[in-house]
């Protein structure tokens, strides 16, 4: 069995900035394990624009954002292993992988988890109909388009108003194919603002809320599919239906983060976000366990991925180098209006502590309220706030009263 | 008339309000100075950033990425479209390799390494 210090577990933006940032900690004997040939992620096939604003001030493409950590990855010493599956994590750091050379194990001094996402499939959505080829996750058609120079369709309808989604009704536009309607479940939009904006009203594709797909037409090919509005319980209202005919349905209704390897680590997840319970410094409750990035709640933005990453990694560095000190743990809890909030404990109460949270429904006008027992420890106003961005909101060092018990976080309306 | 645009420039989103007035047009709700220009060419020129993928001819089933340097005039993002259609490229190719010298103002150049 061979021993590294850290391991971390996927190459795209959350693991390689993690694997830097404990490189640069002072940790030289980091590795990254991916299954797929190059490091990146799911950042090579996200051509469009618009990362690196808030991280590195400038606006990259995907493959323009992944090119500037990797580049930086070879500079250092960070062994990576591409090509290559981890098939089973045990809770004292025991990795078993899988590549072209055989089976590797390793025993790791800590252990980063950094997966990512896999997407919502239509069989998890449970569509009725038959069987027919032209049905995709949204990422499968951007992964053959954008990589493989591959369009799956002409005419497409997308189930879900997903970023992924938006962004895939832009770019076959664009390839010359005809997208009919967007269609999502829920009375407001899953995406950012920007996205409904430069994707869908630049070319007049249309939206329709409170809109779900009920019947799926076609024997080999797709030929159609229905959709029909739905109630307040999203059950779709009779008489509302209406066929479309399409050759292509793009399925993009959300992402569950990859944890089987967290499951077999005996790392407990969050039923909300799919991720490990992770503290402060985005450590598990398994000792030298750390996760980052999609895999621990799914964001928005690759920068704010990145920013984990690094706090994962400079964490790992200090477990390693013996330098971390374990504290009672406060909570944090979602109070009116919040979905879930993230660290879900907080254990250095001296630190500076960036708060990341989702809010249930959109709102216009509204405080966010951090509060312990009775006393606010901040308070924040927000013209608008949608489950689509998430929000961050950071407490300042020392305002965490010891023995006052939970950190609540709420909606003021 | 004022009208409420979406800053598109950066995820954030701002909600601005922009106006033609006499001489100048005034924009408000914009968290930066990026939000304020995009408001004002938003309502006299807008424009956009225009990414996409290129066939490699010495590398079946795979595509190069590309995008325009600079925003284009939105209404010539189709026939920027099909002028890229008429290209294919040979590898190996390095981010940032010029595609098309004259795309409305702009370059277009390459954003991925294939090898």
């Amino acid at each position: 069995m061979k021993e590294h210090k850290i391991v971390v577990i996927g190459g795209g933006p959350a693991g390689m900035a993690a694997a830097l940032a404990a490189y640069e900690a002072g940790v030289k004997d980091v590795v990254i394990l991916d299954r797929e040939e190059r490091l990146g992620g799911i950042l090579p096939q996200c051509i469009h624009n618009g990362f690196g604003l808030h991280k590195l001030g400038q606006e990259l493409t995907g493959p323009e954002y992944a090119e500037y950590y990797a580049e930086k990855i070879r500079k250092t010493d960070i062994k990576v292993y591409t090509g290559t599956m981890v098939t089973s994590l045990t809770e004292d750091r025991v990795i078993t992988a899988s590549n072209e050379k055989g089976i590797l194990q390793i025993r790791a001094g800590a252990v980063i988890l950094a997966m990512g996402c896999r997407e919502r499939s239509r069989g998890a959505l449970g569509l009725c109909g038959t069987r027919p080829a032209g049905i995709y996750t949204a990422g499968t058609a951007q992964k053959l388009l954008n990589c493989h120079g591959l369009l799956v369709g002409k005419r497409v309808v997308i189930l879900g108003s997903g970023d992924i989604g938006l962004i895939m009704a832009r770019r076959m536009t664009l390839q010359g194919a005809k997208v009919e309607a967007v269609c999502e479940v829920m009375p407001y939009s899953g995406g950012l603002q920007r996205n409904l904006v430069q994707c869908l009203e630049d070319f007049d594709i249309p939206l329709y809320l409170s809109t779900t797909v009920v019947k799926i037409e076609g024997r080999e090919r797709l030929e159609g599919v229905v959709l029909a509005e739905v109630d307040e319980n999203r059950r779709p209202i009779s008489g509302t239906e209406r066929s479309i005919s399409c050759d292509t349905l793009l399925i993009s209704c959300g992402l569950i983060p990859e944890n089987e390897l967290a499951r077999m680590a005996n790392i407990t997840l969050d039923p909300v976000t799919g991720g490990a319970l992770v503290d402060e410094m985005r450590q598990t409750d398994a000792e030298g366990i750390f996760a980052c990035g999609n895999v621990l709640h799914v964001h928005d933005l690759v920068d704010f991925v990145s920013d984990e990453g690094e706090v994962a990694g400079l964490a790992a560095a200090e477990y390693v180098l013996g330098e971390a000190q374990s504290k009672v743990a406060v909570p944090t809890v979602s109070g009116n209006g919040v979905r879930y909030v993230l660290p879900q404990r907080i254990c250095d109460q001296e630190r500076e502590i960036p708060l990341y949270f989702r809010v249930s429904q959109p709102r216009r006008n509204v405080n966010l309220i951090i509060k312990q027992g009775d006393s606010v420890l901040k308070k924040v106003k927000r013209i608008k706030v949608s489950p689509g961005e998430m929000e961050k909101v950071v407490l300042p060092a020392g305002c965490l009263r010891k023995g006052k018990g939970e950190i609540k976080v709420e909606v003021e309306v | 008339m004022k009208r409420e645009l979406i800053c598109i420039l950066c995820p954030k989103g701002c909600t601005l309000q922009a106006e033609i007035l006499e001489t100048e047009v005034s924009v408000t709700g914009n968290a930066c100075l990026r939000g304020e220009r995009y408001g004002k060419e938003e309502l006299l020129a807008p424009k956009r950033t225009v990414t996409a993928v290129l066939p490699v001819s010495n590398r079946p089933d795979t595509a190069v990425s590309v995008k325009t340097e600079k925003p284009v005039p939105k209404e010539k993002v189709m026939e920027l479209m099909q002028l890229l259609q008429k290209e294919s490229l040979i590898a190996p190719l390095e981010p940032g390799q010029c595609v098309l010298e004259d795309a409305f103002g702009t370059r277009v150049i390459t954003t991925c390494r294939v090898l």
